[in-house]
């Protein structure tokens, strides 16, 4: 029997020293297939004509702009903005083994050929499309909508074909993921039709920036001056949508009966488009076909500004335009005195066929976005306001907890990962959004945090499970037992989680702590002691 | 711990609400250890007169649209009434449904409005609109009643949220435009250590991680605008609120293990019950709005057994909340708002149950500054429609106009939203006859 014993104990501690080998070798850093990044000679013009705007903004409102950030800030910035996380160990050994030159361009490509990106943008996308509710039952597929989305963000498919595509698509939800968009409106308690009202407001603020919800009751007594014939009558080219067993199709004639408000009676509501009506193509297609014609048109600028404006604000936080879906079309913007940086990038992006790439590596490239957060001079709100200084914007619920999973994984978290990964991660998403309270359609919330969620990241089972002794999962104490020496183990850590070397003061304390008997702990207690710190602080909970 | 205490900033109070726990605990020297702090707290109230004290709410939220037919409005023996009976309550000529014999008792102490009528028949919009007295606009997000009163009232000696949901709905109270340092804390049964309150390793060894935080948050703010504690992250103001409230004493308050069984039992062995027992707790201790959710009343089928069993969950935790109350003489400066999102179909559905009806249902107030055994309206014994015009009607605004201005809030107040857009505390009128010095 003993024999038995010791032939069982040899056998694991061969299974058990191949495994340590295994996952306790350092992360491979593998030249990837190196994406190609040109620059074309009107990308430079399209930045040079940003940056000018801007350069003339702090000229004139007489603010000395911060500097330039380093790489690896910049690097955390567009891993945010394009995945929902930030850089990992292995990503950042790769991002600081290229040339400085390319580095940052490089590191944009890199990303956008990067399956995260279709994933993270198509779900931010999807918030403004068809917002973050179940919808009804079996009608709306919302996975199988934000895959369909995320492939059509992979192969960059043209931003108005995609545009058209969700307005006037007819089909299955499940084989025609693009009308989840209008299933998601079906009226589940009443009439089981697609909510038309419901779609003119969706279709006005997320693919034109325009908000003429208030309108829906009566006439804008703020001061505009739309009517609420405007809404009704936009909402009319839903009118011949329904739902039907072969999915969302069109019925010819069907028309659209509204009561306005103080009428006596309901009248037959026209489909007709609240400006720019000259864009409108006078017949052919469906009502949706027409309509999306029109949201799209090249000229119809309000089209491109919303998703200028919107990717501007995944990629930093904070849009140019505040709110997000609200570009005023009167005013000042009717003479077309537009933030900074909104009309060169519109107009590249028009003429560039709605490449939503270029238009991701072109907001990158920009000094606006490349600027740090802190400078030697004083920096105020004002400066954040003109983009003077990059703006410290509150994390998103789900990038807190995809930074949380990289920074506890040495390699790179992405569709390549296992997918015991992948399961346990998404389990553990779930019930952090919970928890933490996901933002909903309330996407760029400038609020401070929450007690609740101080106490689940301090206290709570997703941070502790993540940092604690465990050497298959956890960063830290890998960590703890790989780096040659205290310093190196810190700055690790520091990379790892705030994608930045420790300050001088850091270090010290930190190395201090690691060779300080003042409270009982051992080394991989230390290293998850640190990462506690490092997950709790300021920094690590907002982009700078 | 205190560590960041100085950045909390005096907060104005300035009123006779600071006989709180540290002036007691002050004050009682080394035997106030002896006493809970609730006792504590009861027998300060005996010294000082209620006048003044800051008020609060009690919100019992009836999640999925309560039938006004089998609680609060029956029609015994019409087509509309169902298999329920009605009973005498303590209130001259008010009947209430048999389901609820506890309630009738206490009816003495309420007023009950039984004409509400709303536009939103929908869970979600109505749970919006009946929150915060305003119907769902894209642009903002109101905020609800416990976000208002927290803006409105200080924090002075409160180390624990003051705005709380037990079992929040799917649909919780938040800050809205207020911000979402106003959102709900939410919690569930309130047995056991909240979750994530206690902290993870041995003191030594989480005060060293403050330290650490602190070396970190010293970097972080060095070049950075000098406002952007005070004005943006809140993160080091939000981290000592979190640590101190997870040393606070007062967090006895979120749970009830060491209750005698008979009080519980007087709420009811229920999750409910025990919630409405720990907002009693909570509310003694500073916090300013409670909500409970009792889930269920959702009776698309089956309607009188499902109404009925909530009912009687209902019954027993709302009148021992109002006894508790009274007994300890909270109740004067506590409003208690029993309804949910709308009531249900007079006409009963080939599945036996009542679907969504927004137009004529009940909604129940107690307490501070609402006047005792009223009761406004009924619902038509035939099933037509309340409208605005019919008698007694009370639009949602209304009770929230009722409950603001009855817990002194301002309610001709704007406030300015993010966008730029002036909004009114609530926009509508209080019903005179429910407010007790109208």
């Amino acid at each position: 029997m003993w024999l038995k014993n010791i032939a069982f104990i040899a056998l694991a501690t061969v299974v058990l020293a191949s495994l340590a080998n295994w996952l306790l070798a350092p992360p491979k850093v593998e030249a990837l297939d190196d994406p190609v990044v040109v620059v074309s000679d009107d990308f430079q013009t399209t930045k040079e004509a940003i940056d000018a705007q801007f350069r003339e903004v702090w000229k004139s409102r007489e603010l000395e702009p911060a500097p330039k950030a380093d790489d690896l800030t910049i690097a955390r910035r567009i891993s945010l903005g394009l995945t929902g996380s930030i850089p990992s160990l292995e990503e950042i050994r790769l991002l600081e083994n290229r040339p400085k030159e390319d580095r940052l361009a490089w590191w944009v490509n890199h990303l956008l050929e990067d399956r995260r990106y279709g994933d993270y943008m198509a779900e931010r996308l999807s918030r403004a499309y068809v917002g973050t509710e179940n919808g009804p039952f079996l009608i709306f597929r919302k996975r199988r909508f934000v895959t369909w989305l995320s492939d059509q963000l992979m192969a960059n498919r043209p931003y108005n074909e995609l545009t058209q595509d969700l307005i006037a698509e007819s089909g299955l939800w499940t084989d025609h993921p693009a009308v989840n968009f209008i299933t998601a409106t079906v009226d589940q308690d009443g009439t089981k039709e697609p909510d038309v009202a419901m779609l003119a407001g969706r279709v006005t603020r997320a693919f034109l920036a325009t908000r003429i919800d208030c309108v829906q009751c009566h006439d804008d007594n703020l001061g505009g001056d739309l009517k609420q014939t405007d809404f009704h009558e936009l909402a009319s080219f839903f009118r011949e949508a329904q739902n039907s067993f072969v999915g969302i199709m069109d019925q010819k004639g069907k028309p659209y009966e509204y009561k306005y408000l103080h009428a006596e009676e309901e009248t037959t509501v026209p489909a007709q488009v609240p400006f720019n009506q000259h864009l409108l193509e006078e017949s052919g297609g469906t009502l949706r076909d027409r309509l999306a014609g029109w949201v799209t048109h090249p000229e119809n600028k309000p089209f491109s500004r919303a998703i200028v404006n919107r990717v501007w604000a995944v990629m930093t936080g904070r849009p140019l335009v505040e709110p997000v879906d609200n570009i005023p079309l009167n005013g000042s913007f009717e003479k077309g005195n537009f933030p900074a940086g909104l009309d060169p990038l519109v107009d590249d992006f028009i003429a560039h066929n709605f490449d939503l790439k270029r238009l991701i590596r072109l907001i990158a490239s920009t000094e606006a976005f490349q600027r740090d957060s802190r400078a030697d001079h004083e920096l105020t709100a004002r400066h954040e306001q003109a983009w003077a200084s990059y703006p410290v914007t509150r994390l998103r619920p789900e990038q807190i907890i995809g930074s949380i999973n990289q920074a506890s994984s040495l390699s790179t978290l992405n569709a390549d990962s296992h997918v015991l990964t992948k399961l346990v991660t998404f389990g553990e998403t779930n019930d952090f959004l919970k928890r933490y309270g996901d933002a909903g359609e309330d996407e760029f919330s400038m609020d401070g945090g929450t007690i609740p969620q101080r106490l689940l990241m301090m206290n709570g089972n997703l941070v502790t499970e993540r940092t604690k002794n465990n050497f298959v999962r956890n960063a830290a104490t890998r960590i703890s037992q790989l780096s040659p020496n205290n310093e190196t183990g810190v700055e690790t850590a520091f990379l790892c989680v705030l994608t930045r070397r420790p300050t001088e003061k850091e270090l010290e304390h930190f190395v201090n702590k690691l060779e300080s008997d003042e409270v009982k702990s051992n080394r991989t207690q230390d290293f998850e002691d640190i990462y506690w710190a490092l997950m709790n602080c300021t920094e690590f909970a907002w982009n700078h | 711990m205190k560590r960041f205490q100085h950045l909390l900033g005096p907060e104005g109070c300035g009123t006779r609400a600071h006989f709180n726990r540290r002036t007691l605990l002050g004050a009682g020297a080394g035997l106030a250890w002896l006493t809970p702090l609730s006792q504590l707290l009861a027998a300060s109230s005996e010294e000082k007169s209620n006048k003044g004290r800051p008020k609060s709410v009690i919100v019992l939220w009836m999640q999925g649209g309560p039938s006004q037919l089998e609680t609060w409005d029956p029609h015994p023996g019409k087509m509309i009434g169902g298999d329920t009976k009605a009973i005498d309550t303590s209130v001259k000529g008010l009947k209430i449904a048999d389901t609820m014999p506890h309630t009738a008792e206490v009816m003495h102490e309420m007023a009950l409005l039984r004409c509400v009528t709303s536009k939103e028949g929908d869970h979600e919009r109505a749970t919006y609109n009946m929150q915060t007295g305003y119907r769902p606009d894209p642009t903002l997000i109101h905020p609800s009643i416990g976000a208002i009163l927290c803006h409105e009232l200080s924090a002075e000696g409160v180390e624990i949220p003051r705005h709380v949901s037990i079992f929040p709905s799917a649909f919780p109270s938040r800050g809205g435009f207020l911000g979402n340092q106003y959102d709900a804390f939410k919690m569930y049964d309130p047995t056991g250590p909240l979750p994530d309150l206690p902290r993870r390793v041995p003191e030594d060894r989480f005060e060293a991680r403050l330290s650490d935080l602190d070396i970190l948050e010293s970097s972080f703010s060095k070049g950075r605008r000098f406002d952007l504690e005070q004005n943006k992250t809140l993160h080091r103001k939000t981290v000592d609120r979190a640590t101190t409230m997870m040393t606070s004493d007062q967090i006895d308050a979120f749970n009830i293990d060491g209750v005698p069984t008979e009080v519980k039992e007087q709420f009811g062995d229920t999750p409910f019950g025990r919630g409405c027992l720990c907002a009693t707790q909570l509310i003694e201790t500073g916090v300013r709005c409670v909500q409970v959710t009792l889930s269920g009343w959702d009776t698309h089928a089956n309607n009188h057994e499902l109404q009925s069993a909530r009912a009687g969950d209902l019954d027993a935790a709302l009148s021992a909340t109002i006894k508790h109350l009274k007994e300890r003489d909270r109740l004067e400066d506590t409003i208690v708002l029993c309804g949910g999102e709308f009531g249900r179909t007079p006409k009963i559905n080939p599945a036996a149950g009542r679907d969504h009806w927004p137009h004529g249902f009940s909604v129940a107030l107690a307490g501070g500054g609402i006047r005792k055994g009223v009761f406004l309206g009924e619902t038509d014994p035939e099933g037509e429609k309340i409208t605005p015009e019919t008698k007694h009607a009370v639009r949602v605004e209304d009770i929230h106009a009722t409950i603001h201005s009855a817990l002194g809030i301002n309610i001709h107040k704007d406030y300015q939203t993010p966008i730029g857009r002036p909004m009114a505390i609530c926009q509508g009128t209080p019903i005179s006859k429910i407010v007790a010095d109208a």
